[in-house]
C-alpha cells in the first residue's frame, strides 16, 4: 500500500516537474528571447513590434519570439533556468548569474557600452573623495556597485571607508534621493538624468564614461542552442543590424517609437543615447569584442564578483569561471569555460553575408 | 457507515497530517533531480542535500568580512521591526476600537474614516512614507502599522458593539462610570479578540515587512532574500523561507498558548 502511494507520488511529481525541465539544446525552429527596458536594449522591443524580426526569421525558416520582462534580474534568472534561449544582459551579470550558474552562454551581439549612463551622484558640492564616511544607496551587487568600486579605486578608497552601502530598489531610487538621510546614490539612466534634472544639489562625481568599454550591454544566448542552430544566430544578427542602420541614419519614426516605449520623449531618448556608445556598425561591435582590453576588464569584473561572494556557489577563486575570446584565448579556468565572446555572426553582418 | 461518521484512528490521523508535507518534499526532490541531471550546476531547484548544507552554513558560519553570522543578524533586525509594528498596531487598534465601540461621538467621527482607510493599498503609498519618515527603521515599522491597524480597529470596534446592551445598562445601574465600564466590562471581552486579531494579521505584517526591506535596507530577512535573488541562490532563499515560516508558526503558537492560559473561560475559538 505505502509502496503504491510512493510510486503514485513519484509519478505525479515527475509529471509536475516535466514542466520544470530546462530547454534542452537540439535543432529546433522556435526560439525565445527576453529583454528589459534600458536605452541600449529598446531596439529589441522594436524588432518584435515592427515585424523586422519576423521577416528575418522567416528568411531562415525559423520563428523567434522576443518578450519584454519588467524586472531585469528576473529576466536573467528566467534565462538561466532555461525558460528563454537568450536574454539582454551586461557582461557582469552574465558572468555572475548564468555563467556562474553553469549555463554555457555566448555573447551573440555586443550592443553598446555605457558611456555615462551609470553615475555616482553626490548631494551637494564635492568630489568622489568626499564619499568617505557617507552611506551610499544603490542596487547592491549590480553594475552600479561595480562602478562604485572602480570609482573608489581611482581615489584610493575602498568600500570599508564608507558608512556602508544600503540596498535600494531602482524603482524607488528617485523617491529615496529626495529624503534627507540619503547623501549619495549610484544608479543608471533614465534615473540618472531624472535625478540630475530635478534632484536638489545633485552632482555627478563619477560616471561610466571614465571607465569606457567596461560595462558592456549584450544579447547573450545559450551556447549549445546557438551551436546547433546557426540560423538562429544569423536571423537575430541580421534583424538587429537592420534596426541599427535605421537608428544610425537618425530615422525619427523609429527613434520616437523607442523613446515612447522607454517612457520618455524623443529629446530624452536622444540624451540617453548620447551617454551610450551604441555600435551601429557591426564592424565596431566586432572590434569591441576582439579588443585587447576586454580580457583585462573581464578579469577585473570576475575579481569584483568573487570579492562580493557571488561568482557561483562554491567558487574557490576569482578565476573559477572561464571566459573565452574571439581569438581563442581564455581568462579564468580553461576547463570551465561558461562565457564566450563570439564575433562570428556580427562579422557576417559586417561582411553583408546575412 | 456514513462517510461523515468515519473518524481516523490516532496513528492514521498522524499519517494523514504528514502526507501533504511528504508529497511536497518528494515532488521537490524529484523535480530538483530532473533539473540537476540536465545541468549539474542548476541553481533553480538545488538538491535537498545542498539546501541542508547551506542551512548549516548560514546558521553557524560568520560572514567572511565581518565574522558575524548574518542569519541571526537578519532575524534579529526583522523581528524587532515586526514585533514593534505589530505592538503599535495592536495598541492603536485597541484604543481606537474601544472608543468607536463605546462613545457615539468618537464613532461618528472615526467609523467612516477607518473604513475608508482600511481600503487603501499601503504598498502604493511607499514613496510618500519614505519621504515623510525617511529610509530608516521608522518607515518600515510605519508600513506595518498602516497595513494592519485599520482592519484590526474595525474588527475590535465591532466586537465592542456586539457586547449585549443589558450588560452596559446593568453596570450603569450599579453606578459604574464610562471609564469603569470600558475597563471592567468591555476590555476583558475584547482582549481575547485582540490576540486572535494579531494572529490573523501576522501574515500581512510579514508581507509588509519583507516589502519594506526589499526597497531600502542593509539588514533583514527580506533584504537578504532580495539580495541573493540577484544571482539566483535558491538554496539561500529556500532556507530563509523555511526559517521565516518556522518563526511565523512559533509566534502564532505562542499567541495561541497565551490566549488559552490568559482566558481559560473562553473556549479556544481559533
Amino acid at each position: 500500500m505505502t509502496k503504491a502511494i510512493l510510486t503514485a507520488a513519484a509519478l505525479s511529481a515527475a509529471l509536475l516537474s516535466s514542466t520544470a525541465l530546462p530547454l534542452a539544446a537540439e535543432e529546433k525552429t522556435e526560439f525565445k528571447l527576453a529583454w528589459s527596458i534600458y536605452v541600449g536594449w529598446m531596439p529589441w522591443g522594436y524588432l518584435e513590434t515592427s515585424g523586422i524580426m519576423d521577416k528575418w526569421a522567416e528568411k531562415y525558416g525559423i520563428d523567434v519570439e522576443i518578450v519584454q520582462i519588467n524586472d531585469y534580474v528576473e529576466s536573467i534568472n528566467q534565462y538561466t533556468a532555461g525558460q528563454f534561449d537568450g536574454v539582454s544582459a551586461t557582461n557582469m551579470d552574465t558572468l555572475s548569474i548564468p555563467a556562474g550558474g553553469g549555463v554555457d552562454t555566448t555573447a551573440l551581439i555586443v550592443g553598446d557600452y555605457s558611456n555615462g549612463n551609470d553615475a555616482v551622484i553626490l548631494k551637494g558640492e564635492g568630489t568622489l573623495a568626499d564619499l568617505k564616511g557617507k552611506p551610499i544607496n544603490l542596487v547592491e551587487l549590480s553594475v552600479s556597485h561595480y562602478l562604485l568600486a572602480r570609482g573608489l579605486d581611482t581615489v584610493g578608497l575602498s568600500e570599508r571607508d564608507l558608512d556602508g552601502v544600503i540596498n535600494t530598489s531602482d524603482a524607488d531610487m528617485i523617491a529615496a534621493y529626495s529624503t534627507s538621510d540619503v547623501e549619495a546614490v549610484v544608479t543608471w539612466n533614465p534615473l540618472v538624468s531624472e535625478i540630475l534634472a530635478t534632484g536638489d544639489k545633485a552632482n555627478s562625481v563619477f560616471d561610466s564614461s571614465m571607465i569606457p568599454g567596461e560595462i558592456l550591454d549584450l544579447m547573450v544566448v545559450n551556447t549549445e542552442t546557438l551551436a546547433d542552430n546557426p540560423a538562429f544566430g544569423k536571423a537575430v544578427a541580421g534583424a538587429w543590424y537592420e534596426v541599427m542602420s535605421l537608428m544610425a541614419a537618425g530615422d525619427e519614426e523609429v527613434l520616437t517609437e523607442l523613446a515612447e516605449a522607454s517612457g520618455t520623449d524623443l529629446e530624452g531618448y536622444k540624451a540617453q543615447l548620447a551617454a551610450t556608445e551604441m555600435f551601429y556598425d557591426p564592424a565596431e561591435a566586432v572590434a569591441q569584442a576582439s579588443s585587447p582590453e576586454l580580457p583585462g576588464t573581464m578579469t577585473e569584473v570576475a575579481e569584483f564578483l568573487f570579492d562580493k561572494g557571488i561568482l557561483g556557489e562554491g567558487a574557490p577563486s576569482a578565476d573559477f569561471v572561464g571566459v573565452a575570446y574571439p581569438d581563442g584565448s581564455v581568462t579564468g579556468d580553461e576547463n570551465n569555460v561558461k562565457f564566450r565572446f563570439d564575433t562570428t555572426y556580427m562579422q557576417m553582418a559586417a561582411d553583408g553575408e546575412l | 457507515m456514513r462517510l461523515i461518521n468515519r473518524i481516523p484512528s490516532r496513528p492514521t490521523a498522524f499519517a494523514l497530517a504528514a502526507l501533504p508535507f511528504v508529497l511536497v518534499v518528494i515532488a521537490y526532490a524529484v523535480a530538483s533531480d530532473i533539473r540537476l541531471t540536465a545541468n549539474p550546476a542548476d541553481k533553480l531547484l538545488p538538491a535537498p542535500s545542498t539546501i541542508g548544507d547551506t542551512a548549516v552554513r548560514l546558521f553557524t558560519q560568520g560572514d567572511r568580512r565581518t565574522g558575524e553570522i548574518l542569519l541571526w543578524k537578519d532575524t534579529w533586525a526583522s523581528l524587532i521591526r515586526l514585533l514593534g509594528g505589530v505592538a503599535i498596531a495592536a495598541t492603536l487598534s485597541l484604543v481606537i476600537g474601544m472608543g468607536i465601540g463605546l462613545l457615539p461621538y468618537v464613532r461618528r467621527t472615526f467609523s467612516g474614516f477607518v473604513a475608508v482607510i482600511s481600503m487603501v493599498p499601503p504598498l502604493a503609498l511607499l514613496p510618500i512614507l519614505f519621504i515623510v519618515f525617511g529610509l530608516g527603521e521608522t518607515s518600515k515599522v510605519v508600513l506595518i502599522v498602516i497595513g494592519i491597524t485599520p482592519f484590526m480597529t474595525r474588527d475590535l470596534s465591532q466586537k465592542v458593539l456586539d457586547i449585549p446592551h443589558e450588560q452596559i445598562v446593568k453596570a450603569q445601574t450599579l453606578g459604574a462610570s464610562t471609564f469603569v465600564i470600558a475597563l471592567r466590562v468591555a476590555l476583558p471581552q475584547v482582549l481575547p479578540r485582540l490576540i486572535a486579531n494579531v494572529r490573523l494579521s501576522l501574515g500581512s505584517a510579514w508581507l509588509f515587512l519583507i516589502a519594506a526591506e526589499a526597497v531600502a535596507s542593509d539588514v533583514g530577512l527580506g533584504y537578504r532574500i532580495f539580495l541573493v535573488r540577484r544571482y539566483l541562490a535558491m538554496d539561500v532563499i529556500l532556507t530563509y523561507v523555511a526559517w521565516i515560516t518556522l518563526l511565523a508558526f512559533l509566534i502564532d503558537w505562542g499567541l495561541r498558548t497565551l490566549s488559552r492560559k490568559a482566558f481559560p473561560w473562553l473556549e479556544a475559538g481559533l
